[in-house]
């Protein structure tokens, strides 16, 4: 019994310390990645500017984090007062009023810096309703050594075919040494973010405006044939397991030849610390097909969010305003270095000569970002935004189950077609159940 | 010699338990019950409508289904199987006189205490993976392609990773069965001339059989339910590879937030699982007296 | 062991037990070996022998800071262990002593409580912490992993306290003793292992759950199942430190248990294997 007692009655004397009277504490959701990890260590500067408000620090993996805070903001839960969500969830969430508008940061917040394409994927009827922390669109990156040995360049605006022959040209199993990394892990944040993107480069598209799915159309089985042509001839065994990470260790250890992903590795790929080809990483375009005037549209965004749910919105509003400021990325800067600064979000940064000059990735980074439509993602005729991505709340479940499809066909289970017939049919029916197609 | 007033004091006893086991169960189960008769979704609160027998239909005739029902029953009878066969063979092996018996007992009992999330990710990462996996190394010091087990085998791997978990338990409980048994019999057995075969199929086994019921029914309760090692790892996949029944449900819940779908989802599990239950409980009780 | 067994044949069974518990303690092992190596040397290729750093340690360390999550997990598997046995010692001891007609039932009843997929009924149970105060409060979870692991507990119990013979309690009563007498001085000692066993497994099971104690906590009451989840897939592969925090994770729980492996031996079989 006492020791029951004594247990309980620290729980009490323990809970009780937790919340001090004085100060206001905001409880911040993030995900597990470098650039969120050390603002987490970056945050003295904002808890001096500001005594009385206390940070809590949620981090999780990705996947557990949206499960988690979906639950929470959908029950009007309020246990988060800052949430790191994406350009998927942002438009959703917004037009259930999940979120509170951050139309007044102040003057010297400087909204217009925002790079124009990434707050339009973050605003609602032209209401901001997420600040971005960094962005990211998708590029081809390529090992400069290995395209010259083999004799092939990639210009700057390469074509599928051009990539394939590249590929081709520059795969030599004997040494491990792969033409092409692309992502086969399946997810709808995975495997399925870049094959949305390699589909809208081939001038495919989810839906057609009756919001009936289109795996069944030409285009998609030309991306999906190709895709698994490219990875099966070229690409790295266990293909079907690789996800960004999976993708980047193999990048940096020499063993792709292009590796086409988000732009946001650029800076781990040419770090010297972490990789073995620092200094022989080229940059071009995401590819588009021969005569397809789109190059897959990808944008993401890691933004901060205050929920409308949450009990200490002025203090929420301050930090979101500071983490995403231009005062923050100086002090990243002159912390650990301008290669670090969180990349994508503002004009500024890419007006910087000194970033420039450390960061021979930034202007294709920004090209590829202005580049990205997320407002209208397919050259045909579509009822959805979102550019590697379907801004549905469905598209979650949706893109996950056809993910598992390709992934399936990746590793060599079923064929193109079957995957893509199951696909359709996985599609229309939950399409039907959510009641899109009447 | 029970009197009256034992009797009501046994009631009191036993009530406490009884009632918070009571609500435990009616409260969840009853709003499950519910919400799985309604259009709901947490993504689009605003929507939610009656639907009556709509999720059952939708959830059965997810493609998924059948597969993952089959998977299910692989799953636990996979790991039933390896568990219950190692279980046997080491616990008859560390039996033996060895040097160190105290150590080895430690490091074949140690798996057990390993969160299941965290064993999915030393197995996936560490062991299993196609290009840095230690199985990945050893394929290659031999000169063999590396075999991309999720990929794959991804049920196998499942299965694999789950019974590595499990096999500490089954092991300790036949070890324990094992040193109980008379060894005057056994010599006794040996001077007739008995095999050693005969030996364990007449003598070991069945002294033994009560410990393997006790090793079925608790892993059967927990391997039902297994789905942290399924998300870490393959997510149910490749297509519906090693989608099992509890990971279906998973899926519509956390993926989709369909919570009127996952409901009904559940109640179908949960009579499912009360169905082996039963089984097994018939199986079970008699040898448990 | 009674019979002689020759020196040559002791050695060929050690070397083939050591070979099997080797193999299945490696994984374990190799996750030690790896929270000990750079980032660097954790993906190039199988080595035994790392460079013995403890950055992945200190890197953990200072993301996350551990003893909060440490004494959570303490606090939680321990508090909802002496919970769950305040219950289920009476109910238990009822079912054994006293038992009716229905006993069987109810305990297969309470058993079967335990097949419910707990992700189907979380939003329920979300709404219930929400509406109660009980989110992210030690107090909450130590309530809801008393409830998870209540019919264990009860089973185990139940069949611990059937092996106490009957005949004790009868010539104890022949003496005249009275109900409580009965129980502080004969039943109690006797029943004292079975329920230092329950309380050892219940601690390692509500030690490793990790679905309810992530879904219904932040930061107060968080423990380290969420610590674990912050550091699994981040961006890129980081298997030294995944490995140094799996480490921290286990390490109390795997110490504690292999300290106590005799009791578990008895707890875990329910008493069944004598």
């Amino acid at each position: 019994m006492s020791m029951m007692w004594r247990s309980l009655m620290g729980a009490c004397a323990a809970t009780a310390l937790v919340f001090p009277a004085v100060a206001e504490t905001i409880t911040i959701a993030t995900v597990n990645n470098g650039d969120m990890i050390r603002m987490q260590k970056m945050t003295k500067s904002f808890t001096d500017a500001n005594p009385d408000i206390q940070l809590e620090w949620v981090t999780l993996e990705e996947n557990i984090l949206r499960e988690r805070v979906t639950t929470d903001i959908a029950t009007s839960g309020g246990q988060y007062d800052v949430l790191t969500i994406g350009t998927y969830e942002v438009p959703i969430w917004a037009a259930q009023d999940w979120l509170v508008a951050l139309d007044d940061l102040g003057d010297d917040y400087d909204v217009d810096d925002l790079l124009p394409p990434v707050r339009a994927a973050l605003s609602v009827e032209d209401t901001l309703y997420a600040v971005p922390f960094y962005a990211e669109s998708a590029m081809v990156m390529y090992r400069t050594d290995l395209a010259e040995a083999a004799g092939v360049t990639i210009s700057e605006n390469p074509t599928w075919t051009e990539i394939k022959a590249a590929a081709e040209a520059m795969t030599d199993k004997g040494s491990e040494t792969y033409g092409i990394c692309l992502r086969g892990k399946p997810g709808w944040g995975e495997n399925m973010a870049f094959l949305t993107a390699m589909s809208n480069s081939y001038g495919a598209r989810w839906f057609d405006p009756e919001w009936n799915p289109q795996f069944d159309s030409a285009e998609w089985n030309e991306t999906l044939t190709d895709y698994l042509d490219l990875m099966t001839n070229y690409g790295p065994p266990g293909a079907s397991s690789n996800g960004f990470n999976e993708n980047l260790s193999l990048f940096q250890q020499g063993k792709c030849g292009i590796w086409i992903d988000a732009t946001v590795a650029a800076s781990f790929v040419t770090d010297p610390a972490n990789s073995t080809v620092a200094d022989k990483v080229g940059f071009a375009k995401f590819p588009n097909k021969d005569g397809v005037d789109n190059h897959g549209n990808w944008l993401w965004a890691w933004s901060l969010a205050i929920p409308s749910s949450s009990n200490s919105p002025d203090a929420a509003k301050k930090f979101v305003a500071w983490a995403t400021s231009k005062a923050y990325t100086e002090e990243v800067a002159a912390a650990e270095g301008w290669r670090a600064a969180p990349p994508g979000t503002r004009t500024s940064l890419y007006e910087n000569a000194e970033y420039q000059a450390e960061a021979p990735f930034a202007a294709m980074t920004l090209t590829a970002i202005e580049a990205a439509n997320t407002q209208k993602s397919s050259v045909q005729d579509i009822p959805y935004t979102g550019g590697q991505f379907v801004a549905i709340p469905e598209f979650q479940g949706i893109g996950t189950a056809v993910g598992q499809q390709f992934s399936a066909a990746l590793a060599g289970q079923m064929s193109a077609t079957d995957a893509l017939a199951a696909a359709q049919a996985n599609t229309t029916r939950e399409m039907t159940r959510a009641g899109y197609i009447k | 010699m029970a009197t009256r007033q034992t009797q009501s004091l046994a009631r009191l006893m036993r009530a406490p338990a009884i009632i918070l086991l009571l609500i435990w169960m009616l409260v969840p189960l009853g709003m499950t019950l519910y919400y799985s008769f309604l259009n709901y979704n947490l993504l689009s609160p605003g929507t939610t409508s009656w639907a009556g027998w709509f999720n059952y239909q939708y959830f059965y005739t997810d493609p998924a289904f059948f597969q993952s029902i089959w998977n299910t029953l692989v799953l636990v009878l996979g790991v039933l199987l390896i568990t219950v066969c190692g279980g046997i063979a080491i616990a008859l092996l560390i039996d033996k006189p060895i040097f160190g018996q105290g150590i080895v007992r430690i490091l074949v009992i140690s798996p057990f205490f390993v969160m299941p999330p965290v064993a999915a990710l030393i197995w996936k990462n560490m062991i299993m993976h196609p290009s840095y996996g230690v199985f990945a190394d050893i394929a290659k010091f031999f000169g063999a392609t590396p075999v991309d087990w999720f990929a794959q085998y991804p049920l196998l791997s499942i299965i694999l990773i789950v019974a590595w978990q499990w096999l500490p338990f089954a092991t300790l409980i036949l070890l324990t069965a094992l040193q109980s048994l008379d060894g005057e019999q056994v010599e006794a057995a040996e001077m007739d001339g008995a095999s050693a075969f005969a030996r364990f199929t007449h003598l070991t086994l069945p002294h033994m059989s009560r410990a393997i019921t006790v090793v079925i029914l608790i892993q059967t309760i927990f391997l039902l339910g297994v789905y942290a090692e399924i998300l870490v790892t393959t997510n149910g996949g490749p297509g519906y590879a090693s989608t099992n029944l509890t990971y279906l449900i998973y899926r519509a819940a956390r993926l989709n937030f369909d919570i009127g779908g996952a409901a009904a989802g559940g109640i179908i599990a949960v009579i499912l699982a009360n169905i082996v239950a039963i089984f097994l409980m018939r199986a079970v009780g008699k040898n448990l007296d | 062991m009674a019979r002689a067994v020759s020196r040559n044949t002791k050695i060929g069974y050690t070397i083939a037990a050591w070979f099997v518990a080797l193999l299945i303690f490696f994984p374990i092992l190799y996750t030690i070996i790896t929270s000990l190596k750079t980032e660097q040397e954790a993906i190039s290729g199988f080595n035994l022998i790392p460079s013995f750093t403890l950055q992945s340690y200190e890197d953990v360390q200072s993301q996350y800071n551990y003893i909060r999550p440490f004494m959570n997990s303490v606090i939680i598997a321990v508090g909802s262990t002496i919970l769950a046995l305040i219950v289920a010692i009476p109910a238990a001891w009822a079912m054994a002593f006293s038992p009716t007609k229905r006993t069987k039932d109810i305990l297969m009843w309470m058993l079967s409580t335990k097949m419910m997929p707990a992700v189907a009924v979380l939003v329920p149970i979300y709404l219930i912490f929400l509406r109660t105060g009980l989110m992210d409060t030690r107090i909450g979870l130590t309530v809801m992993l008393m409830l998870i692991n209540l019919p264990i507990v009860v089973w185990m119990l139940y069949t611990y306290f059937r092996e106490i013979p009957g005949e004790i309690l009868e010539a104890a009563r022949m003496d005249g003793a009275t109900l409580g007498q009965e129980i502080v001085y004969v039943l109690t000692p006797m029943a004292v292992p079975g329920i230092a066993s329950t309380l050892l497994l219940n601690i390692i099971l509500a030690w490793n759950e990790s679905f309810w104690t992530i879904q219904l906590t932040t930061t107060n009451a968080a423990p380290l199942s969420a610590f674990i989840a912050s550091f699994s897939s981040p961006q890129g592969l980081f298997w030294a430190k995944l490995s140094a925090a799996s480490v921290m994770a286990i390490a109390p729980i795997l110490i504690m248990g292999w300290f106590s492996q005799k009791q578990l031996v008895r707890g875990l079989t329910f008493g069944a294997v004598k």
